[in-house]
């Protein structure tokens, strides 16, 4: 099954390749990873995707957690949470064949963001699947997709369940849960 | 750790040392301004550190250079392996932090063996290297190498320590990882430069934060509840104590819950002292070379207790049918252990003394007589005829050496062994009373192990007997230590179990591979010559007749012995579990075992 772990690290040199060499030594494929700065002072953000048998969750939280630069680790399981992931779709089109792209885009609400003579860049946030039904399209026109770059999966428990947060909201533990809401980005999304 | 007298060479030196070195050992120097090599000794000397074992060159030559000034005595060895290995046997011996220190390319990549050893074995070290000038770090310079890329995923963890003002830090960070929750070695990469630069100084400022126990160790209520009510309605319990009985120092509650409940105790090979071999409920080593009564009752029990051990496949046999009638109580201090190999039911992720303390007041009297008479029951014809008992017809077996040894040492040694056959007939005929009297090669089974790791453990205990067991393989892989022990005027007796052979790896040919002995038949130089070439004195054993005299004469020697054992070639160490079957599944010595004394020999 899929496993998706938040970790909070230590934004040092060498932090991302002790992460990446435990899920090598456990031989486990990661699937996706996205590092990124935090909320917390000198905590990179990390959320990582990776394969492995259902109860192989616990092992690997408890690994992430012995590696000395790890600081928190959250294991997403089935919790309720937000994925999104970034794509940036550079596509061949001429002004003559622009037209259809634009449309395309709109429908799944995307954004072109760069615009030449002979191509464009759309960007695109969503989930994986809706990224992915946006290129299908796409592709259906050979040889229109020139470059894809993918950012992988980030990922947020919904509600305000992590203790942090919790103090900075300066709310208890029972108010977060009462609290929790469904954004509207997610019920309108139109492909998922 | 008290300083171990035997500084003699470095007496001038405490004098001479700076304010900062000598006075940190009390944790109350003023800010100083020290070089980087200065800065590593007086870290190390406010650590406690006393010894260190090494091997110098061109990028750690600051840190040779410095040392003079500080009361920390350096050993040379005669390879950076040995070097590890002498840290993990100073480590295993006294329970303290172990310290090598080599240089850069080369000498670090000679290390990763030691490194590997104590991490499988959870051993307390702190290796340091010096590196190449942190201008040329990523050149490929003259014996650079990524030491720290290399050894990450053997250490608890490393650091590349650029700047001088971070290594008081770093180090100080390095023993507080190596020594907490679960042990392991730390490595410490130091440019050339951070040792040349100076930096302020201050060890108090340099403690690292407080330690972080796992965030997930966890031990509930409710699971000691469980705990407790397994244990009073088992009918087969069977304790396992593992290594961890020792890093926590726990025996004397292990024996307490062994003694209230009436609960038998198996040991695994690194278990090995945690509870005493002469106590009535110890059951003696369990898994592939354990004794065929301890894996019967954990076949058969209903109850495992399991105190600091982690299931290894060497212990467990096939997973698949290990133990099936048992419940399982996991008391581990690594949350990344706990349903790793054998699933258990009730999980006390912790500190094993503490779990146990803990766990104790919820602990009654038990009557344990039936299970412990069945038992006892099965021991029967297998104890009667084993080898040790056997009339002496000659012919010298290994575990005669070992029953021996035993004897005449009253069990008071420290042994430590190598890898291979001798490893496990010490296990099996050297009885261990107390915790830390044998030093093995678990988890990695590093060949050549014995030999250096004992010079680290006559340097934690002087005063205590230490023996050398190894094959005439792994002695051969670092007998260069030999030089050491001269050098440092060492009393180390040394047994060579000469076979003649690869024996461990002849013994999986000759039941698994039709007998094709490819590549395990040995030559072997004269080790009693070679012995002899160092100004060891040594002798050869051929009979039986001839032990006594020849362990009585090495432990009477003033220095260091050698006795070559010509023990029998083609012995095997029975019983065998082959691997990846279940643990009752084991291979028993043959009825007819063409090794056997008969009336027709000699």
């Amino acid at each position: 099954m899929l496993h998706t772990f938040v970790a909070y690290v230590e934004d040092k040199p060498g932090v991302l390749t002790r992460v990446a060499s435990l899920f090598r030594r456990l031989n486990i494929n990661i699937i996706s990873l996205t590092v990124g700065r935090s909320e917390r002072e000198g905590l990179s953000r990390m959320t990582i995707v990776c394969e492995a048998s259902a109860e192989a969750g616990h092992r690997i939280r408890a690994s992430l957690f012995k590696l000395e630069n790890v600081v928190d680790v959250d294991d997403i399981a089935q919790a309720p949470s937000v994925t999104r992931e970034l794509a940036l779709i550079k596509v061949a089109a001429t002004p003559q064949t622009r037209g259809r792209i634009f449309d395309l885009v709109e429908v799944f609400r995307a954004r072109i963001v760069d615009l030449t003579s002979e191509s464009l860049m759309i960007e695109m946030t969503g989930v994986e699947s809706k990224i992915e039904g946006l290129i299908e399209v796409l592709r259906e026109d050979e040889g229109r997709i020139l470059e894809i770059c993918r950012s992988g999966k980030m990922t947020m428990r919904r509600g305000h369940h992590v203790s942090s947060v919790e103090r900075a909201m300066g709310v208890s533990s029972g108010e977060a849960e009462a609290a929790e809401e469904v954004p509207e980005d997610d019920v309108t999304t139109p492909i998922e | 750790m008290a300083h171990k007298g035997n500084a003699k060479t470095k007496e001038n030196g405490d004098a001479a040392a700076p304010k900062a070195g000598a006075e940190s050992r009390e944790h109350q120097a003023p800010p100083a301004r020290l070089t980087g090599a200065e800065i590593l000794w007086a870290t190390l000397a406010g650590e406690g550190v006393t010894d260190v074992f090494g091997y110098p060159g061109g990028a750690i030559l600051p840190a040779y250079d410095a040392l003079r000034k500080f009361p920390i005595r350096h050993v040379l060895v005669r390879h950076e392996q040995g070097a590890a290995h002498m840290a993990d046997g100073y480590a295993r011996a006294s329970g303290d932090v172990g310290v090598a220190i080599a240089t850069s390319g080369p000498g670090a990549t000679n290390l990763v063996t030691g490194i590997a050893t104590a991490m499988l074995d959870s051993i307390p070290i702190v290796c340091i290297t010096g590196n190449v000038s942190s201008k040329v770090l990523g050149t490929d310079a003259f014996q650079e190498v990524d030491i720290t890329g290399i050894t990450l995923p053997v250490t608890k963890h490393n650091f590349l320590v650029n700047k001088t003002e971070d290594l008081a830090h770093a180090l100080r960070h390095a023993f507080q990882i190596a020594r907490s929750g679960r042990p392991g070695p730390v490595l410490v990469d130091i440019t050339k430069d951070a040792q040349q630069a100076t930096a302020e100084f201050d060890f108090e400022a340099a403690k690292p934060k407080p330690y972080r126990p796992h965030p997930m160790l966890r031990v509930e209520e409710s699971g000691l509840a469980a705990a407790a009510d397994l244990i009073r309605d088992a009918k087969r319990p069977v304790i396992l104590a593992g290594h961890g009985v020792m890093e926590s120092g726990a025996m004397e509650q292990v024996r307490t819950l062994a003694e209230r409940a009436q609960i038998p105790v198996g040991l695994t090979l690194l278990g090995i002292g945690g509870f005493p071999a002469s106590h009535p409920l110890c059951l003696g080593m369990m898994g592939m070379h354990g004794e065929a009564w301890v894996n019967h009752a954990i076949q058969e029990a209903d109850l495992l207790i399991a105190c600091g051990m982690r299931f290894d496949d060497r212990v467990t046999g096939r997973l698949t049918e290990y133990a099936q009638k048992a419940n399982k109580i996991h008391i581990e201090v690594d949350p990344a252990e706990i349903n790793k190999n054998v699933k258990v039911d009730v999980a006390l992720v912790g500190d094993l003394r503490e779990v146990l303390e803990m766990l104790l007041p919820r602990i009654a009297g038990r009557d344990g007589a039936a299970w412990i008479k069945t038992i006892e029951a099965s021991k029967g014809a297998v104890a009667v005829s084993d080898i040790k008992n056997l009339p002496d017809s000659g012919h010298l077996y290994a575990a005669h050496v070992m029953h021996d040894l035993w004897r005449m040492t009253g069990g008071d040694a420290i042994i430590v062994t190598d890898v291979g056959q001798h490893q496990m007939w010490e296990a099996q005929y050297y009885h261990h009373d107390h915790p830390r009297t044998l030093i093995t090669s678990g988890g990695l089974g590093t060949m050549g192990y014995a030999l250096p790791a004992a010079i680290g453990a006559k340097f934690a205990c002087p005063e205590r007997e230490v023996w050398v067991i190894a094959g005439d393989g792994g002695f051969q892989m670092t007998a260069a230590e030999l030089a050491t022990i001269v050098q440092e005027k060492l009393k180390i007796n040394i047994a060579v179990i000469n076979n003649g052979y690869l024996g461990m790896v002849r013994q999986w040919q000759e039941f698994f591979y039709e007998r094709n002995y490819e590549a395990t038949p040995l030559v072997s130089p004269d080790f009693v010559k070679l012995a002899d070439a160092h100004g060891i004195p040594g002798r050869a054993v051929r009979e039986r007749s001839e032990v006594e005299a020849a362990v009585k004469a090495a432990r009477s020697a003033p220095g260091a012995y050698l006795l070559n054992f010509l023990v029998e070639k083609e012995d095997s160490v029975y019983p065998m579990i082959p691997a990846g079957s279940a643990l009752h599944e084991m291979i028993r010595r043959p009825d007819r075992d063409p090794l056997e004394e008969r009336a027709d020999d000699k």
